[in-house]
């Protein structure tokens, strides 16, 4: 029998072209499933549309270039792209550690609660320190409250689903209960806060524009986080424990600690957002600060592929959406709910394309 | 038997990317016959059986299957022409019954469940004719390991089957339970069906087989028939080269003590008592061996050394400190390493790279760690350099661990333990899925390890692997350790009575105390 090296087949490729190769495959890949969805999900909402008369041209006209007339309306898209990047860069990493957090939306509003709080009882500061220790005090009431969530499963199993969602409800309930009454503004008509005083309201990058650092602020951490699961230690203790909770343990990773970590994170992102929204846009706490930008950062995440660097793409593109759909129904009395008819599309494509890929995989 | 092949594979190529998997691979199988496959490591006999059955598609090439060319899309339309294959790692959901299992994914699921009677009735049927022991209402996750591949191979014969192929399936079975499952092949082929197997353990596939061939490097080498050849040409064939079957080792100098263990007694996940006060001790430059028939509380002393289960009463300690009732985190900074049981729930993390499976423990460590952040380049270096030594064969180091062959994997995890430069090494079966090429490798550097004043604990149900190895033999009945003796081949028999709970008066001992 004639002696086969084995090890010589191993270097026919060679290293580097064998990187780029495996580089470019797997982003065609990887990306190949979100564009694709996005792609049919627009088609259908336009064929939607279409089959309500409205004209195909029309449609795309409007969606797409309605919200890109000018700065003012891309100043709005990335205005409304902020707190879904910040949501969805921070569930990433949540989602990464298998923790389904669904309560980014109560964790937005306790954020805007302690951001309120800390706007309108200090005065005197320089916007140097406020406004910052507004954005700080916002991303800590988040993670504090995604926090109860995470102790109860470390300590008691209790499954994140259900606590983070009853979660929601109770950061809900007392923002109103604080806009009707110990925050009131008893000179307005309208349950609302008094106004954050001007030193805490976050800096505007343009001053005749409402969009704020808020969006860099977004895009550094959304970057930051993509760097931290993918090349610090920490994260990749994540990555694990969400991976295979067992090998964790094996490893000797703190698999309770690492949830803690993840679902703070998450929880932290969320504040930071509901902080934005009331120093950045609207001044003030109102009952509903936001419009369900807690419950769209999952879909952002998921169309990101729990990727923190792709949650920018994809918090762009369902702000692009929210802010066609609202230009739609100005125009043209599409209702705006098609918005959501759209993201939902969007999200069981990208559900169907995953599982295509997977058939895929296994017939290779 | 006929006169054209049962099987008929030709010229069959199949690459993963830049990984040539199959170059080329012929192979007939008659029918009736017990054919059995061997070969190294990654040599694709996975991969071949996969494209058989349907899970795979070949790139080139044809399989003709009782006179007709066939061309599988799933192995649902495998399972259609009677193909079924049990596979390396198990298929089955934990959390449904053995009968759910089955109805699954056929396609009349619906008609099925209302026939649940029949299916258990069907079931309870096959089980007794080929005496496989299956319950069908019995839960997946509460199975052992040999209880699910008869679950398994059941499951081929439910759906129907003129040819099964079976992976590795002996390579988490007992001696008894290979036995038994040898048995049923033999009745298989009786009742008029084709088995194709896959081995690394030459003395079964000289048992059972009545044709062998041999991969290597995605091709078929060589097919023979069982009589015209021997275990020591086989081994030749697969690695081309002489394998000692019997390995030189110097004589124990046993040291220092390094792990001792008191009176340890805990309960399996389940709750139930597993370990039922255990001592027993281990010194630097010495491997000692735990024999035993699986199920016998060995899991459960490996994870309670570990930390991974939680120990009721006794004493762990490791290097002069007590280390009972750590964390995994502490334990393994003491010195302690551990080659899991379970490869897939413990050793690895399937979808990361083997990079970062080699630094699963040392994670925030220099070198692999500085200032927080991975430091990529130390951790590529590290992996291909155990890549080189344990001669892993796999692409690069940056390649989804989940993609090597099992035997592959398992070395992986080999030199991620020795190379963290442990005092202490716990071994849940060391070989499991190894071939024999690698197995030699292995041992030598357990003992090299032996050598260089580690203590070691080898755990196993293989008998051949103790006695390669071990300075004494430790046999472990009921959660108790029944008595010790030397690897003494001749002592063969009183090893096998002390694993079947006899000790040395032939008397059965008593199974609960008190
Ligand atoms: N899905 C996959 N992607 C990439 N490479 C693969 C994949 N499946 C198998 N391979 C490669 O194909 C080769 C053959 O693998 P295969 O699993 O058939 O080996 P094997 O002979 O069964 O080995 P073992 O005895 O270790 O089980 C290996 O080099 C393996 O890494
Ligand atoms: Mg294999």
């Amino acid at each position: 029998m004639e002696q086969v090296n084995q090890g010589a087949r191993d270097h026919v490729y060679p290293q580097a072209a064998h990187a780029l190769y495996r580089t470019l495959s797997q982003a065609a890949i990887s990306a190949a499933t979100p564009i694709a969805a996005v792609l049919v999900a627009l088609s259908f909402g336009a064929a939607l549309l279409w089959l309500n008369g409205f004209t195909g041209t029309d449609v795309v006209t409007v969606m797409v270039m309605g919200s890109f007339q000018d700065a003012r309306s891309i100043g709005e898209i990335l205005l409304k792209a902020t707190p879904l990047i910040l949501i969805g860069a921070g569930l990433c990493v949540a989602f990464r550690c298998s923790i389904w957090n669904i309560g980014a939306e109560g964790q937005l509003y306790v954020g805007a609660i302690a951001a309120t709080f800390v706007g309108t009882s200090i005065d005197g500061l320089s916007v140097w320190i406020h406004a910052p220790l507004v954005m700080l005090a916002g991303a800590l009431a988040g993670a504090a409250w995604a926090g109860i969530a995470g102790y109860l499963k470390v300590r008691f199993q209790a499954s994140e689903i259900v606590t983070t969602i009853m979660l929601n409800y109770i950061a809900l309930i007392l923002t109103s209960y604080l806009v009707t009454g110990p925050m009131r503004d008893v000179s307005a008509a309208y349950p609302q806060s008094a106004r954050l005083v001007r030193e805490a309201w976050t800096p505007r990058i343009v001053s005749d524009m409402r969009l704020h650092i808020g969006i860099l602020v977004a895009i550094v951490l959304a970057v930051a986080l993509y760097i931290f699961l993918q090349r610090s230690s920490r994260g990749f203790a994540l990555r694990v424990v969400g991976l295979n909770p067992h090998a964790a343990r094996y490893a000797g990773m703190d698999v309770r600690r690492n949830v803690m970590i993840a679902i703070c994170i998450s929880g932290a992102m969320a504040g930071l957002a509901g902080a934005f929204e009331v120093a950045g846009v609207t001044h003030r706490l109102y009952q509903n600060i936001s419009p369900g930008y807690g419950f769209e950062g999952i879909a952002v995440a998921l169309l990101a592929n729990n990727n923190p660097l792709a949650a920018i793409l994809s918090g762009g593109l369902f702000a692009m959406l929210r802010s066609g759909s609202e230009v739609l129904q100005i125009t043209s009395q599409v209702p705006q709910v098609l918005v959501l008819v759209i993201q939902g599309i969007v999200i069981l494509s990208v559900v169907a394309f995953a599982k295509f890929r997977g058939m895929f995989a296994g017939l290779r | 038997m006929s006169s054209r092949p049962f099987l008929r594979i030709d010229n069959i190529h199949k690459r993963f990317g830049p990984i040539i998997a199959s170059d080329g691979v012929s192979l007939q199988i008659d029918e009736g016959e017990i054919h059995a496959l061997l070969g190294e490591n990654g040599a694709g006999k996975s991969v071949l059986m996969s494209m058989i059955c349907g899970m795979v598609r070949p790139d080139e090439g044809e399989i003709v299957y009782k006179g007709v060319p066939v061309r599988f899309n799933s192995p649902r339309e495998a399972i259609r022409q009677r193909i079924g294959m049990v596979h390396q790692h198990f298929m089955l959901v934990p959390n449904l019954t053995v009968a759910e299992n089955y109805i699954l994914g056929r396609g009349s699921a619906f008609r099925v469940i209302n026939d649940i009677d029949k299916v258990h009735a069907k079931i309870r049927e096959l089980s007794d004719r080929y005496a496989l022991d299956v319950r069908p209402d019995a839960l997946i996750e509460d199975l052992s390991v040999g209880e699910q591949q008869r679950v398994e191979i059941l499951k081929a014969l439910f759906n129907g089957i003129d040819l099964l192929i079976l992976d590795e399936p002996t390579a988490v079975l007992t001696p008894q339970e290979t036995d038994r499952l040898l048995t049923l092949m033999r009745d298989l082929v009786a009742d008029g069906k084709t088995v194709v197997f896959i081995s690394h353990k030459l003395d079964e596939v000289m048992r059972v087989s009545d044709r062998i061939s041999v991969m290597r490097d995605g091709r078929v080498v060589n097919t023979v028939s069982v009589d015209h050849t021997d275990a020591r040409g086989l081994a030749r064939m697969m690695v081309g080269r002489d394998v000692g079957m019997e390995l030189v080792r110097s004589a124990a100098a046993p040291g220092r003590l390094v792990l001792s263990v008191e009176n340890l007694i805990c309960r399996s996940e389940t709750g139930l008592p597993a370990v039922r006060g255990i001592s027993l001790g281990v010194h630097a430059g010495e491997i000692v061996g735990v024999a035993g028939v699986s199920g016998n509380g060995q899991s459960e002393l490996a994870l309670a050394l570990s930390g991974l289960l939680p120990v009721d009463s006794g004493r762990v300690v490791l290097n002069g400190k007590d280390i009972t009732g750590l964390a995994p985190a502490r334990i393994n900074a003491h010195g302690f390493s551990h080659i899991p049981e379970d490869r897939h729930k413990h050793g690895i993390v399937q979808s990361l790279s083997l990079s970062e499976n080699t630094i699963l423990q040392r994670y925030d460590q220099p070198p692999f760690a500085a200032r927080g952040m991975l430091s990529r380049r130390a951790i590529g270096t590290h992996t291909r350099d155990l890549i080189k030594r344990f001669r892993i064969k796999c692409h690069n180091e940056n390649q989804r661990i989940g993609d090597l062959s099992g035997g592959n994997q398992q070395k992986l995890v080999v030199a991620r333990e020795l190379a963290r430069n442990p005092d202490f090494i716990l071994v849940n079966q060391l070989a499991r899925g190894i071939d024999i090429g690698a197995m030699e490798f292995v041992m030598e550097e357990m003992l090299k390890q032996r050598e260089s004043g580690k203590a070691i604990l080898l755990i196993s149900t293989e008998l051949e692997e103790l006695f390669a190895i071990c300075d004494r033999i430790l046999v472990m009945f009921h959660g108790e350790i029944l008595g010790e003796l030397p690897p003494d081949r001749a002592r063969l028999e009183e090893l096998g009575l002390l694993m079947a709970g006899k000790t040395a008066d032939h008397s059965e001992q008593p199974t609960l105390a008190g």
